[in-house]
């Protein structure tokens, strides 16, 4: 028995060191979830990593967790959504420069019932204000990341106080755009989300898009080097290269031909 | 929810159907979740002994702060975790942080308290049992801690896997810890709950269906191997 116990931990001795030994060049990127749920960067990376040997490592999470990751420097890359917390990382010298990638758009899904009536239409605020009105079940992130962001910012232009009725029509999931869709889809509520993330949900059930189209449901991303000078241990020269790839020709290209269920998810708009 | 039943019995002909990606991230389960129970085990076995035979102020508090840190919640040694091996943190030099090791430190944290506790447990109550032999052989009380151990293997088997349970069927540490990376620090658990938040319900369950045969799968290896070692013990007798 005991012999038996010695033998098996020898075996995983064995195996772990077998896991270190791949150590080829790596960066790690702190990214958001609809990037990798939609399966961009699994259809995007392979390219890079063809190309120069670099192996990238997504720690895929909300926006507001990502940069809080960078800042404490477990990141080399934060490719995020929400330009000012962006601007704001790069101002108080955690990030070296924030450069535009690309774009989509959020959406207002709901129940097919629609009892806020808000189907059809193209104003995101004056939907909100119904939503808030009828005291329509609404499912929020809740979580600081770059969608809720954006919704707090229409909640804010529509003038109604959502959090007022938090736990009553307005349910703050704290949790990832997937895990929200889950409970939105479960209880028949309203909720934003990307576009990316919403073509590439399995569980849609009950909910359709109800609201787009508005020029404030813009969704920009932005990619940023993690300062060196923050943190040493950053590895800057592979980040930078990924950072250039991603911005150059091929990796636009390479984002512009990501297609699902024959639709383009995301829209390459580096300068 | 309509055809939900074939969407997942799909789901499950396509994972069993040899899906390399698949069986490489259940083999880093079973890596990841072994090697923390057997340094659980190592940790573990001989703090929960010494506990049971030594005798000194604070004994008792001590046996209940460690019988309480086996509900510790698994996110919150994830963050203790996170926190020590984060580049800002105090061990961030190690560069740890999103590897398969920093996982293994994170299930360590779990499970020892289990082991140490029922160790604790079922050493007390053989110590008493044995009490009155050890003494007339003039044994002290921390030189038998091998003895006990050694007599108590059986029961002690059940100890790690208990804990190689928790270890196997927790995400939230490991999810903080490792970073859910694919092909370097995704698992089973982590593989669940990103499938889930796709709205890929059916191959979540799938793939929890997996998980628990896994589980099935080594208690049995395990249970039979007790069950041999403990005929032949009766055939040495």
């Amino acid at each position: 028995m005991i012999r038996d116990i010695i033998r098996a931990a020898l075996i995983a001795v064995g195996l772990t060191a077998g896991l270190a030994n791949a150590e080829e060049p790596f960066i790690v990127v702190q990214s958001t979830t609809s990037t990798q749920n939609s399966g961009l960067l699994d259809y995007i990376l392979p390219g890079f990593e063809a190309e120069t040997g670099i192996d990238v490592r997504i720690v895929a999470v909300g926006t507001g967790q990502a940069i809080r990751n960078a800042i404490n420097g477990d990141g080399d890359v934060l490719l995020v959504h929400s330009k000012p917390a962006e601007e704001k990382f790069v101002e108080d010298g955690w990030g070296v420069e924030r450069f535009d990638v690309m774009y989509n758009d959020f959406v207002l899904v709901g129940p097919k019932a629609d009892p806020a009536k808000v189907k059809g239409g193209k104003d995101i605020v004056a939907a909100l204000t119904a939503v808030a009105n009828a005291e329509a079940p609404f499912a929020s992130r809740g979580d600081d990341s770059g969608t809720h962001k954006a919704e707090m910012r229409l909640w804010g232009e529509s003038g109604a106080d959502p959090t007022a009725a938090s736990g009553a029509w307005y349910r703050e999931t704290g949790s990832g755009m997937g895990a929200t869709l889950n409970v939105a889809s479960g209880m028949g509520a309203y909720a934003l989300t990307d576009r990316a993330t919403w073509q590439s949900f399995g569980n849609k059930g009950n909910l359709e898009v109800l609201v787009e189209g508005d020029p404030r449901l813009f969704n920009q991303y932005g990619v940023i080097l993690v300062n060196p000078e923050k943190h040493p241990r950053v590895r800057a020269a592979a980040g930078q290269r990924f950072i250039d790839w991603l911005t150059s020709p091929n990796g636009q290209a390479a984002i512009a031909s990501y297609r699902l269920d024959g639709e383009q998810l995301f829209f390459p708009n580096a300068k | 929810m309509q055809g939900f039943a074939s969407e997942f019995s799909s789901a499950l002909a396509l994972i069993l159907n040899g899906d390399a990606e698949l069986w490489a991230i259940v083999l880093l389960s079973l890596k990841v979740s072994v090697f923390a129970v057997l340094i659980s085990a190592f940790i573990g076995m001989p703090v929960g002994a010494a506990l049971a035979v030594a005798r000194f102020p604070g004994r008792r508090i001590l046996i209940v702060f460690m019988n309480a840190l086996m509900g510790f919640p698994p996110v919150v040694v994830g963050l203790l975790v996170y926190l020590m091996l984060s580049r800002s943190g105090p061990l961030g030099v190690l560069e740890l942080l999103y590897t398969p090791t920093a996982m293994i430190i994170a299930q360590v944290v779990l499970v020892t308290p289990i082991v140490a506790a029922l160790t604790r447990q079922v050493v007390e109550m053989l110590a008493e049992e044995y009490s009155e032999q050890l003494r007339s052989l003039g044994v002290s009380r921390l030189a038998s801690v091998p003895v006990l151990l050694w007599d108590a293997r059986l029961a002690l088997v059940t100890a790690l896997l208990a804990g190689f349970g928790r270890a196997i069927a927790e995400v939230g540490a490991v999810i903080i810890v490792g970073g859910n990376i694919n092909h370097v620090t995704r698992v089973m658990t982590t593989t669940i709950a990103l499938e889930t938040s796709k709205g890929n319900l059916a191959l979540a369950l799938a793939l929890g269906a997996i998980l628990i045969g896994i589980a099935v799968a080594v208690n049995a290896m395990v249970s039979t191997l007790s069950l041999r070692a403990e005929q032949e013990g009766l055939r040495h007798a």
